[in-house]
């Protein structure tokens, strides 16, 4: 059983429409039958500061991901996880998190990956919800258990892996982490650790657009026409390309995929989650350093 | 395990009594408890260190006296919205403020390890509280040698 889609008309200019709703939407509807709201953040501690009334937590690193292999969790995994939240495969799951939704993008990202069909971001996120002086609490929700059957991610459409990522090239890239390190300056975010990447720079060909320039300031996704300002006149990318999105280990680009895949409707989009710290620790894999996106080296873009 | 300080000692053991998902909790109370900084520190930010290794902005201030056991007061500031940061900094004001310079040099550069978190937080987080630490030792090093 779904919700209804957020009729806001700032939405209607959007390829799906039916992936956001606002605030007042959430609000209207908090506690409805169907609808599972959880919260995904970077600051894990967040949710139990204070969250939506009625919202649970998602925790990326410890619930999403396998604890072994570095990979997502599995059917199981999955189907084990959603049942612990209350949802079933009809829920209207929507999400929201800390920094313009990054790491609840993120998140569903992977509910994508299981094929769970109604899943939604709340357009701004916690910022907004708290900006505008909305309630929040510290209860935390105990969900029944549901009934959520054992689905195979399917890897094959919104994934891509390293030798895919090499088959793709000459094919549009887009790089979402910042200048510095899309230049080489820098292997890991300004004011964030190393993270162990060997070399620095980017793919050759990839376009660099930092993912936060998609959010305006109050953390909403920009219009469609600044969008594609950004992405087709900047970046160069025209309908019907398929694309690839790559960051540091795949969360940043997952905003990306999102503003690409539903805001944009680009219906081939890739977000490549080994990114930066698998490419820049690869070897012979060809990287580019400075400004400039780069030739292809002989030997790759073509059919080898 | 390397000495520590009795505080900083008596807290490690709190985390590592208590199972994971209390730690959590606890990290989460420890957050709430960060002093607020004296008066005198609060309207002067160039008297801070960034530790620019942490997710969210913290800045601390280590002041080393100069009585003999060179005791040692920290400092820290960040905001509510990055609560595991500010719970880590808590950790060390509460465990190591007050102590002596000697004593601080000497906590074993892997403490925050030993809170049993490494499971529940990314490396990233993990490596922002080790700088956190390692910063404080540095700056209590330069003190005492200028």
């Amino acid at each position: 059983m779904s919700l209804p889609v957020d009729s806001n008309p700032a939405y209607a200019q959007y390829a799906h429409p039916e992936r956001l709703v606002s605030t007042q939407w959430l609000a209207d509807h908090l506690g409805a039958e169907g609808l599972v709201v959880l919260e995904s953040d970077e600051d894990i501690l967040l949710y139990n500061t204070g969250h939506i009334p009625g919202a649970l937590k998602i925790d990326w690193h410890t619930e999403l991901n396998d604890e072994v292999t570095r990979d997502y969790v599995d059917g199981e995994g999955f189907a084990a996880l959603m049942s612990a939240k209350g949802i079933t495969r009809e829920s209207t799951v929507v999400l929201y998190g800390d920094k313009s939704n990054w790491w609840a993008s993120y998140a569903l990202w992977v509910f994508t990956l299981f094929g769970h069909r109604d899943v939604r971001l709340v357009d701004g996120g916690r910022d907004k919800w708290i900006a505008e002086g909305r309630e929040l609490v510290t209860s935390i929700p105990v969900p029944a258990a549901a009934d959520y059957p054992v689905i195979e991610r399917d890897d094959s459409k919104i994934r891509a892996f390293l030798p895919e990522v090499l088959d793709h090239l000459g094919k549009p890239l887009i790089d979402v982490r910042s200048l510095e390190e899309y230049t080489g300056e820098r292997t890991h975010m300004p004011a964030y650790p190393e993270e162990g990447a060997l070399r620095g720079g980017h793919i050759p060909t990839a376009a660099s657009v930092p993912w936060a320039r998609a959010a305006a300031e109050d953390g909403t996704f920009r219009s469609r026409t600044e969008l594609e300002r950004i992405y087709l006149d900047e970046a160069g990318l025209s309908a019907g390309d398929e694309v690839i999105a790559y960051c540091r280990i795949g969360e940043r680009s997952s905003h990306t995929w999102f503003v690409l895949q539903h805001l944009l409707g680009f219906e081939n989009v890739r977000n490549y989650d080994g990114s930066w710290t698998e490419w820049g620790n690869a070897v012979r894999v060809p990287i580019v350093k400075g400004e400039a996106a780069g030739e292809l080296p002989t030997g790759f873009g073509e059919r080898r | 395990m390397s000495p520590m300080p009795q505080n900083l000692r008596e807290i490690v053991e709190e985390f590592t009594e208590v199972p994971e998902a209390q730690r959590l909790e606890l990290l989460l109370d420890f957050s709430r408890e960060l002093p607020p900084l004296p008066e005198r520190l609060a309207d002067h930010p160039e008297l801070f260190e960034q530790v620019v290794e942490c997710q969210s902005p913290l800045f601390l201030v280590v002041e080393v006296a100069n009585d003999a056991a060179h005791t040692t007061g920290l400092y820290f500031s960040a905001p509510p919205e990055a609560p595991t940061t500010r719970g880590f900094a808590s950790v060390l004001a509460a465990g190591l403020h007050g102590s002596s310079a000697a004593e601080i040099l000497t906590v074993p550069e892997d403490m925050p390890q030993q809170l049993g978190l490494t499971r529940a937080l990314s490396p990233l987080r993990m490596r922002g509280m080790s700088a956190m630490l390692a910063r404080i030792k540095r700056q209590i090093t330069e003190q005492l040698n200028s």
